[in-house]
């Protein structure tokens, strides 16, 4: 039998989990695959070397899969995504004086982020009245999560995130050192990252973005639409490859190796103790060894977190509309939705037995009514702020 | 291409060779007001400050996605769009991308007067790529260079050999386990530290 070669690119990050242990565990070389995985540093080399072809596969923002699709960021090319490589992950990180400005503001319990968000606007209007330069957000990307999770949250408390406030693009490297020097007062992204920064005393974890959106896609696997047209075979034994490794992660029993697997150089190349940490939903969330579990820090396969899901590539494609990125239209939000493909997961790794979610509407923000994948207007008539294109 | 002297061009490269053999070579095509940018540090705000026309960025580099934010809605500066925009000239672009080298353009600038731009990137990248393939095989070799001599006093102390003998000794060995002479010296060089 010869084994089909394939270019997947990656950045190192611990959501790129199902791809890298897929990759070396040999769950892929089973199914005929012969994978040579390429590191990146940034995401739009990523973005550019899947779009021209350099890369058949992809770890990437699920934003900017949706953003490719609609050429949104450029230049259009149609990417499809037949497994979610892992659902939220991130958090956001303050450093200790916005820390102690916001919990001196704070009226209510702080692990609630509306709470933290309405003290958020207090320390904003202070900053105002007194003066002040604006507080800086560093995320990683435009298209990301981490832009539209800190958004999401501070709007919900009156912030303006365009306004009151400056959002910066940091690569996630750069991120903790420029907490430390205060060339930015806070930022969201995701591990090790925050941990790394707690650690250095540079930082606290105000929170988990679980605790903003229970669901939100964050990586996918991402091929260009017409690449999966031409191999509908070699796509559907990568996404099997890929159940199996997600399975293979979720295990409790295989945490220990997984974690030695993705600390290797030439892969993530950190402590594996920062890796086990991330993946157990384990962090130390302040400077003063204050820990914090969450059952829904990272998803990576389990409750059903792999199979993409329609409603997560709606609510990302309003947040594109909300913040002035995208122009609305119906047939661009149905163009959102068709990236996700729960079908090509179907087809490789069976249907699920039965529906998983309890939560209202598949995507479980904290603030506002349910969200409706076909009613975007609703959800964008329903918030105060926002910075709709003219 | 005289009127093309006026364009502003920056280079954010943190690699101050690459940089310079860049920076002379679009001296020498007549872009005359050439920027390099060494760090990321207030990487946007140093190029709102000088308001170029052409942005040439490293592909290793990862303020690459620090440059993305500027295609967002911008009121302070002239939006710039990335070369990728026009999808007609797929193969200069993949050629670029393989060299390393992205280029970010002021919307409404004319794809052929980019083009010289770009073809220059490419093979300078290119260049540096192999002048720098070269440096990396020569120390190579200089290392393998420095372990040989080591297996050799080592043999010659150990087994009481003349240098010659040693040499003729390593030699046949690698030849015998099919295995390079700079292995068969590193292993010497290796068993001798763990028998210390």
């Amino acid at each position: 039998m010869t084994s089909t070669p394939l270019t997947i690119g990656f950045i190192p990050l611990v959501d790129a989990a199902a791809l890298i242990v897929a990759v070396d565990k040999g769950f892929t070389a089973a199914e005929g695959l012969n994978v040579t995985l390429v590191r990146e540093v940034s995401w739009s080399n990523v973005r550019d070397k899947l779009n021209i072809g350099l890369f058949d596969a992809a770890h990437l923002l699920a934003p900017v899969a949706i953003a490719s699709t609609l050429g949104l960021s450029q230049v259009k090319v149609p990417i499809v995504a037949p497994f979610n490589l892992g659902l939220n992950g991130n958090a956001i990180t303050v450093s200790p004086a916005l820390y102690a400005a916001i919990m001196g503001e704070a009226d209510g319990d702080p692990a609630d982020p509306m709470v933290t968000a309405k003290a958020l606007a207090r320390v904003v209007a202070a900053r105002r009245k007194a003066g002040g330069e604006p507080l800086t957000f560093g995320m990683t990307f435009p298209f990301s999560t981490h832009n539209y999770q800190l958004r999401f949250w501070m709007a919900a408390g009156g912030v303006d995130p365009d306004e009151d406030v400056r959002l910066v693009v940091l690569p996630p490297p750069y991120m903790v050192d420029s907490l430390a020097s205060g060339h930015v007062d806070a930022f969201c992204v995701g591990a090790p990252w925050n941990s790394v920064a707690v650690d250095l005393g540079v930082g606290h974890i105000l929170h988990f973005v679980s605790d903003i959106l229970e669901r939100a896609a964050e990586k996918v696997l991402a091929v260009r639409e017409p690449w999966a047209l031409e191999n509908p075979d070699v796509l559907a034994t990568l996404t099997r490859a890929h159940g199996k490794a997600a399975a293979f992660i979720e295990n409790p029993h295989n945490r220990a190796e997984v974690a030695g697997i993705l600390a290797m150089p030439g892969r993530i190349d950190v402590d594996p103790e920062v890796i086990r940490r991330t993946l157990d939903g384990r962090l130390k969330i302040s400077p003063d060894g204050t820990m914090r579990q969450s059952e829904r820090y990272l998803l990576v396969g389990r409750e059903g977190a792999a199979r993409p899901d329609p409603v997560q590539a709606a609510w990302l494609y309003a947040q594109m509309v909300r913040w002035g990125q995208a122009a609305y239209s119906p047939e661009a939000l149905e163009r959102a939705k068709q990236v996700f493909r729960p079908d090509l997961y179907d087809a490789a790794l069976g249907a699920p037995a039965s529906p998983l979610q309890d939560m209202k509407d598949g995507v479980g923000a904290f603030d506002g009514a349910p969200f409706d994948p076909n009613d975007i207007a609703a959800h964008l008539g329903s918030v105060a702020i926002k910075h709709r294109l003219s | 291409m005289a009127a093309d002297s006026s364009f502003k061009i920056v280079i954010v490269d943190e690699s101050p060779i690459r940089a310079a053999i860049l920076k002379e070579g679009l001296r020498d095509a007549g872009f005359t007001s050439v920027e390099h940018i060494p760090e990321m540090h207030n990487l946007l705000a140093r190029i709102y400050a000088l308001d170029p026309d052409v942005i040439l960025i490293d592909l290793e580099n990862p303020s690459r996605d620090i440059l993305e934010q500027m295609f967002q809605v911008s009121r302070a500066v002239r939006r710039p769009i990335a070369m990728f925009v026009d999808q007609s000239d797929a193969a200069s672009i993949q050629q670029s991308v393989e060299a390393g080298v992205s280029a970010y353009i002021v919307d409404g600038l004319k794809k052929e007067r980019i083009k010289p731009i770009l073809d220059l990137c490419i093979s300078r990248f290119n260049a540096f790529a192999k002048l720098q393939n070269e440096l990396d095989r020569t120390k190579s070799a200089l290392e393998d260079r420095k372990i040989l001599d080591r297996a050799k006093g080592l043999l010659m102390k150990a087994k009481g050999l003349t240098e010659e003998e040693a040499y003729v000794l390593i030699r046949s060995t690698a030849m015998r386990e099919k295995k390079k002479i700079g292995e068969i010296a590193q292993s010497i060089v290796t068993a001798a530290e763990l028998l210390k």
